[in-house]
């Protein structure tokens, strides 16, 4: 019933001594919101590199959307549907907001050096489009009164949101983001939570690392725990959080 | 917008009167030797702008851009020179060095692909002096490059069958050569500017400034870090190409004591004292390195003889040194240059207040 849109097999990454991801599998279904938890250093934003193409595994395999992309470089990975935002905000800083919208629409046009020199008819027009696009995306996430301001004048829950806004530009079928809501107010919190559900509910899949459980817990369709590289669990909410080895590595600790 | 528009027509029509007398004026004012300088601040101001798509555009710190102006005066030298009986015609000759400089800049690309910083900097540095060497070495066996001695009697531009080495006439004054070689450069020059006002204004200027501000995020939002790193150096190495066939022309004699590690540094110099990213301030940055050391050149020993009435220290020993001083001072009163970017100006600004990055 549910159609495949990422699946992984096996994945292994090591940093020297250290396996930061033992032998992990797991599939996401076209149009769910996937949700990823685990306790500190579980390794899921080393999963996400993987995915991004950031870092390279070392067994393993990958597909996404029917295509290979085991050890695919990052801006392949973008190109075939997948886009992501950072735990730690990683904004082009000196960039408006606008801007840097504008770069994530990079991959989605062609200008080259000599468009661009000759200035042709075709490279205006595409330069128009981005710049379009851009306001629309800064719309959608609700930042475009910040559009000319510096993004690292931009606060917490802005970056954020520019983040989004960044990573949707590039038109993914996936958007993963890792922790989106870190360091975000109760009320931040609740309006990320439905900015979510609209990206969700207008076809784009997603992959959501988060420690707050309860927001986890009604937000995805369906959980993943990750506990020192190893994939302990997988499932709907309700089975995940009643799960005796989650409550063991991660939600008892958390509700303590 | 009309208003605005009209605005800048205005500047453009004024900066090209200026530009369009200005050999005349200084050509009549101080002679014919400062319209010589002129053509090389012009030279300097293509080299300038081609090094800052590379550092001030990417960030790429590159210490050997001097190389690719090598490439591309001895591309001119030894295609329009006795030295193996070719004479081609300049829009032949220039186009091939550009060609040249672009792939070489290629080929310094890929191997520091990985390289950042101080490190990038490095290998720049060694590249630069490997193509210095090589070129002081090609002597033998085969003599490609005529070695230390350099190559001799290269063919001047020639538009039309008409000289640009030669003097002219007209309304029965005679104009030295630098006149129409400052014409030619300028034209030239202006074709440099346009290119890098438009590159940056694009989507490969964005990719650039992202690469330069995050290259991680850039790699994450799509961007082909590989080639758009290979494009800035091909590009800037491109600009570099042409303006060493024009210096080669212009010179009629070149040898691999023109382009030391000494010229590298002073046209980063130029990019960091005038703004390094923003084209106004390069431009700026170029002419004033170029026409200071003359000026102290011209004005030192005459001013010594007199207050002093004698020469204390040598001209050239104190131009160096106020020249040196200069700079100091420069960065130290303005480390963002003297005309810089908006973008650089607040980052300066931030850094003073103590404001942290990212
Ligand atoms: N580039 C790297 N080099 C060496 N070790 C790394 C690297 N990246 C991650 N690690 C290690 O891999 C393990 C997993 O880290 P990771 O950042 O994936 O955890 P996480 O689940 O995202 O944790 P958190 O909830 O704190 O964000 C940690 O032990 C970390 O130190
Ligand atoms: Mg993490």
């Amino acid at each position: 019933m549910a159609e495949t849109l990422l699946k992984i097999e096996g994945i292994v990454k090591r940093f020297g001594g250290l396996v930061a991801l033992n032998n992990v599998g797991l599939t996401i279904n076209k149009g769910e919101i996937y949700g990823l938890i685990g306790p500190n250093g579980a390794g899921k934003t080393t999963l996400f590199n993987v995915l991004t193409g950031l870092y390279m595994p070392n067994e393993g395999s990958f597909t996404f959307a029917g295509k290979d992309l085991f050890r695919a470089k990052p801006h392949v990975v973008v190109g075939t549907g997948i886009a992501r935002t950072f735990q730690n905000i990683r904004l082009f800083a000196e960039m408006t907001a606008l801007e840097n919208v504008m770069v994530g629409r990079h991959i989605r046009s062609k200008a080259g050096a000599l468009g661009a020199v000759l200035r042709t008819k075709r490279t205006r027009e595409e330069e128009q489009a981005i710049e379009a696009k851009a306001w629309e995306l800064l719309e959608y996430v609700g930042i475009s009164s910040v559009a000319d301001e510096r993004a690292r004048n931009l606060s917490y829950g802005h970056q954020r949101r520019l983040e989004i806004a960044r990573a949707l530009a590039t038109e993914p079928t996936l958007l993963a983001l890792d922790e989106p809501a870190a360091g975000m107010n109760p009320r931040e919190t609740a309006d990320l939570k439905d900015l979510m559900a609209k990206i969700r509910n207008d076809g784009v899949t997603i992959l959501l690392i988060e420690h707050d459980v309860k927001l986890m817990m009604g937000l995805c369709d369906r959980i993943a725990v990750l506990d020192y590289g190893k994939k302990i669990a997988e499932g709907v909410p309700e089975v995940v959080r009643n799960d005796p080895k989650v409550i063991e590595a991660y939600l008892g600790v958390a509700h303590e | 917008m009309a208003m605005a528009n009209n605005k800048k027509v205005g500047v453009i029509l004024a900066s090209a009167v200026v530009l369009a007398v200005m050999p005349f004026l200084v050509g009549g004012a101080l002679g014919n030797s400062w319209v010589r300088i002129l053509d090389f601040s012009l030279l300097y101001v293509m080299l300038a702008l081609g090094l800052n798509m590379v550092v001030g555009f990417a960030g790429l710190l590159d210490l050997g851009f001097i190389a690719f102006y090598a490439v591309g005066a001895y591309t001119y030298g030894l295609l329009c020179s006795p030295h193996f009986g070719l004479h081609l015609p300049f829009y032949i000759a220039i186009p091939i060095g550009a060609a040249l400089a672009a792939f070489f800049g290629i080929l310094l690309g890929t191997p520091v692909l990985r390289l950042k910083g101080d490190y990038l900097a490095i290998v720049t540095l060694g590249f630069g002096e490997i193509i210095r060497i090589f070129i002081n070495n090609l002597n033998a066996p085969v003599n490609i490059t005529n070695g230390p001695q350099g190559i001799n009697l290269i063919d001047p531009i020639e538009v039309g069958g008409f000289s640009l080495g030669k003097t002219f006439e007209l309304f029965g004054l005679s104009f030295s050569n630098v006149y129409l070689y400052y014409y030619m450069f300028l034209a030239l020059t202006v074709g440099v500017v346009i290119m890098a006002w438009r590159l940056q204004h694009s989507r490969i200027g964005r990719a650039w400034v992202a690469l330069r501000e995050d290259d991680i995020a850039a790699a994450a939002m799509g961007i082909n870090i590989r080639n758009i790193k290979l494009l800035a150096f091909a590009l800037g190495a491109l600009s570099g190409g042409v303006a060493g066939g024009l210096f080669s022309a212009f010179q009629g004699f070149i040898s691999p004591e023109s382009f030391s590690l000494i010229e590298s540094i002073m046209i980063l110099a130029m990019i960091v004292l005038g703004g390094m990213g923003n084209i106004p301030g390069v431009i700026l940055g170029a002419v004033m390195l170029t026409v200071a050391p003359e000026i102290l050149r011209a004005t030192i020993g005459p001013l010594q003889m007199a207050v002093f009435g004698k020469t204390l220290i040598d001209p050239e020993n104190a131009r160096m040194l106020l020249f040196g001083l200069a700079m100091v001072v420069m960065m130290l009163v303005r480390p963002e240059g003297a005309w810089p970017s908006k973008r650089r100006r607040m980052e300066f600004q931030d850094a003073k207040k103590g404001v942290t990055h990212g």
